[in-house]
């Protein structure tokens, strides 16, 4: 059957307290821009506890499930038949329709569950669920009630109107974007960074992203495949706006000027100070990197502890981290699911790996650090070039794609 | 100024070419398996081609088979005779250092319970004669080697080896992969013992997504493509009418004026090679002998010390020089070039290899260019370099 509409469910939003109205609208309204992208004559709306969507006439179910589904703050996808009334005769009349398009003649056994929004309804849940269960009984003669493991649990939810349904999909959940400020996330084009993008959307965080070209060591093939992952990220983050820093200038003089060791350790830190001026620039409050401890030489509690103090000033930024204690697999599995993970393992060299050492320091030490960055009296001239140079796309999901 | 010195990935479609090719498409489209006129036209063109790509190599029209490129010549000449000759054994020989269309379907072939034996080139890209007929037995059933090198240029003397092997084993089909040489040599494989001979159009300024196998006939070989029974059942598919009707111009346009052409290409690799040796420190050429003119006349290979190949091609690219570093097909995969370490390059020149191949229409102010801007990069590169 082709269900008129679609109830949503939300977890956490359900939690909040004087702000729940505010969350809700949030929730109404990235659904909103989602369907949109479905086509035209969606209507969404709130009805307390839920999101309704009204769909057109003619509307292509499977996209606007996947769309639905993959809304951050969304719990549940159930579609609906509406009945735009709450006269019992009439939803029980209609609770036999539905049953009949959605499983004809087929055998099955099931279990009714009723919900009241307002408590003065004069038939309370009980009986709702008796009188519909009766009449399915005595319209199909195939089906049969097993209360402790029905194969269908059919729902018929009173509130302004009443709604049936029996199919739950399972829904992201997280918060709705835009819920909880911006930050600034360092993409690289490894698999690990739009995992940790797209788990720190997951909490509401609007996405910022930052990469770091250095043509002619990187190719613009390496370029087009990270905007090819913000892309992909931006079916679940929403719209990201990518600056692309030219970084060549920069890595050359740390590579004429540092000891060969530490280049890897020293580039990553300016990488960050460079990401932490321009989340302040674009009012994010924190960074968000892929790291994860030990994975890589860089990335040991001594690398991380030497590269995390350039975000305490000048200008501060809190680090996040989502993936910092994961295990590989447990990030691949993740960036399969949502669909980064072949684009990433293409196979184009980013910039933190063209001047590797063979062996580069694993437990840096910040002070030595900080001697060798002496070394580079016009670094902050030369960073201060690479920002005003830098490229903005504005990432936006294809619309076509579908998971 | 554009310089494209990437010939021997692809070339530019010649205009002459395309015109025929968006006639085909727009005015005589015809399908030349249906019955009406419109197909019998379209049956025409398709022989005419047949018969203009026949009459360069100095064949009969029936030897001629359209196929979507080189890669799928190379997949029908060594599947199609694997196939055919399995009960005579399942024994192939080739080179190590083929293109992966020669190489990837002889390790399918093997997967599947047949024996390939690779047989090992010297530093200049010669196969070794003493190797390759200790390698020759009974059950032998084909031998497979590549014309000219598309890394390094490097020409093989067909004629002598194919004659080499039949006398031990006179059974044997002799296939040829001519992807680099057909249009820069004249090439008649009934002189030279070539039983299957593979060809692709984008390689002489035809279209893309065109090719052709030359079958001698009575060849034993069997269809890879099945369905309608086009091409006498060898090669099912609609044919690619404007593909083909394209390809045999290019066939056409590439020996008008043949040995003036390959003379000026010649000219201007030995200009090239000659200043980028003389005048860049720690250049070196690769499979080039004594009398560059064995050598073929379009690619260059050279390995630069100190320097990586891909930051090279990327510096050359922004000043609108095109080069490659292994083979284009090639080089999206991480990993060194399998022809590069065949010849036995040393190891540290593996990643500093580069590749420059021309065409007729290169002249000498996009090599002498081409030779400044590499200048320019090298001392550049050389300043920093991973450690």
């Amino acid at each position: 059957m082709q269900y008129g509409a679609f109830l949503l469910t939300y977890a956490e939003i359900g939690l909040k307290g004087k702000n729940r109205g505010k969350f809700e609208e949030s929730l109404r309204m990235q659904v909103e821009h989602r369907v949109r992208r479905c086509g035209e004559g969606f209507k969404v709306s709130r009805e307390d506890g839920r999101i309704l969507v009204l769909c057109p006439e003619e509307y292509d179910y499977d996209k606007v499930v996947t769309e639905l589904a993959r809304v951050f703050g969304v719990n549940g996808v159930m579609p609906v038949k509406l009945v735009p009334s709450t006269e019992y005769e009439l939803i029980k009349s209609e609770v036999v329709n539905y049953v009949k398009e959605v499983y004809g003649d087929k055998p099955f056994t099931f279990k009714v569950f009723a919900k009241r929004a307002d408590k003065s309804y004069p038939h309370p849940s009980p009986e709702i669920c008796a009188d519909s269960g009766e009449l399915i009984l005595k319209n199909f003669p195939n089906s049969s009630v097993d209360v402790h493991n029905p194969q269908e649990k059919i729902w018929v939810e009173v509130r302004k109107n009443t709604y049936i349904y029996s199919v739950v999909i399972p829904g992201i959940g997280g918060m709705p974007i835009g819920t909880a400020g911006k930050a600034m996330l360092l993409l690289s084009g490894g698999i690990d960074s739009p995992v940790a993008g797209y788990m720190i959307a997951r909490r509401g965080v609007v996405i910022e992203a930052v990469y770091f070209h250095a043509p002619p060591y990187t190719s613009e093939r390496a370029k087009q495949k990270v905007i090819d992952l913000a892309k992909e990220m931006a079916a679940f983050t929403g719209t990201i706006r990518l600056h692309i820093i030219n970084f060549t200038d920069i890595e050359l003089y740390i590579d004429e000027n540092t000891p060969h060791d530490e280049i890897t350790i020293i580039m990553r830190r300016l990488m960050m100070k460079i990401a932490c001026r321009l989340a302040e620039r674009e009012k994010c409050n924190g960074l968000i990197t892929g790291e994860s401890i030990g994975q890589v030489a860089s990335q040991t509690i001594q690398s991380l502890y030497c590269t995390n103090e350039v975000c305490n000033g000048p200008v501060y930024m809190p680090v996040y981290r989502p993936v910092i204690a994961f295990d590989k697999q447990e990030i691949v599995d993740i960036a399969q699911r949502i669909g980064t993970y072949e684009t990433s393992i293409e196979p184009y060299e980013d910039c933190c790996t063209i001047f590797v050492a063979k062996h580069p320091v694993t437990k840096p030490n910040l002070n030595i650090i900080k001697a060798s960055e002496a070394c580079l009296p016009d670094i902050e001239d030369k960073i201060n070039e690479a920002i005003a140079t830098e490229d903005i796309i504005v990432c936006k999901a294809d619309v076509d794609e579908n998971l | 100024m554009e310089c494209y010195l990437d010939n021997a990935a692809t070339t530019r479609t010649a205009k002459e070419v395309a015109d025929e090719v968006m006639k085909m498409m727009t005015i005589d489209f015809g399908n030349p398996s249906s019955l009406h006129t419109k197909g019998f036209e379209a049956e025409q063109y398709v022989k005419a081609a047949r018969k203009t790509i026949a009459d360069t190599l100095s064949v009969k029209d029936s030897e001629i088979l359209f196929t979507s490129g080189g890669t799928e010549s190379n997949n029908m000449a060594l599947i199609g005779t694997a196939l055919a000759k399995k009960r005579m054994g399942k024994h192939i020989i080739t080179t190590s250092f083929e293109h992966a269309s020669v190489t990837s379907p002889l390790l399918f072939l093997e997967e599947n319970g047949y024996e390939i034996s690779f047989c090992p080139v010297d530093a200049m890209g010669h196969v070794k004669e003493d190797k390759l007929l200790d390698m020759v037995r009974p059950d032998t059933i084909l031998v497979s080697i590549m014309y000219v090198n598309n890394e390094v240029g490097a020409v093989q003397d067909i004629k002598r080896l194919s004659r080499l092997v039949k006398e031990k084993n006179p059974d044997i089909t002799f296939h040829s992969d001519c992807i680099q040489s057909y249009g820069k040599y004249v090439i008649k494989p009934k002189e030279e013992g070539i039983d299957l001979l593979s060809v692709s159009g984008h390689k002489i300024n035809g279209p893309k997504g065109t090719g052709f196998l030359y079958i001698k006939s009575g060849s034993k070989i069997k269809p890879i493509i099945y369905g309608g029974g086009q091409q006498k059942g060898m090669r099912s598919g609609t044919d690619n009418v404007p593909g083909i009707v394209g390809l045999a111009k290019a066939a056409q346009l590439v020996y008008e004026n043949h040995s003036e052409k390959v003379a000026k290409m010649y000219e201007i690799k030995e200009h090239f090679a000659k200043r980028l040796t003389s005048e860049i420190e720690g250049a070196s050429v690769n499979c080039v002998t004594q009398d560059i003119r064995e050598c073929a006349p379009h690619v260059l290979s050279v390995s630069i010390e100190g320097v990586r190949a891909e930051v090279l091609l990327h510096s050359l690219e922004e000043k609108e020089v095109y080069v490659s570093s292994g083979s284009a097909c090639s080089s999206n995969h991480p990993g060194t070039s399998g022809t590069l370490v065949a010849i036995g390059l040393d190891k540290k020149l593996l990643d500093s290899t580069v590749r420059f191949s021309f065409s007729f229409q290169t002249t000498m102010e996009e090599v002498d260019y081409a030779v400044e801007a590499v200048k320019e990069i090298v001392p550049k590169l050389r300043r920093h370099v991973r450690r």
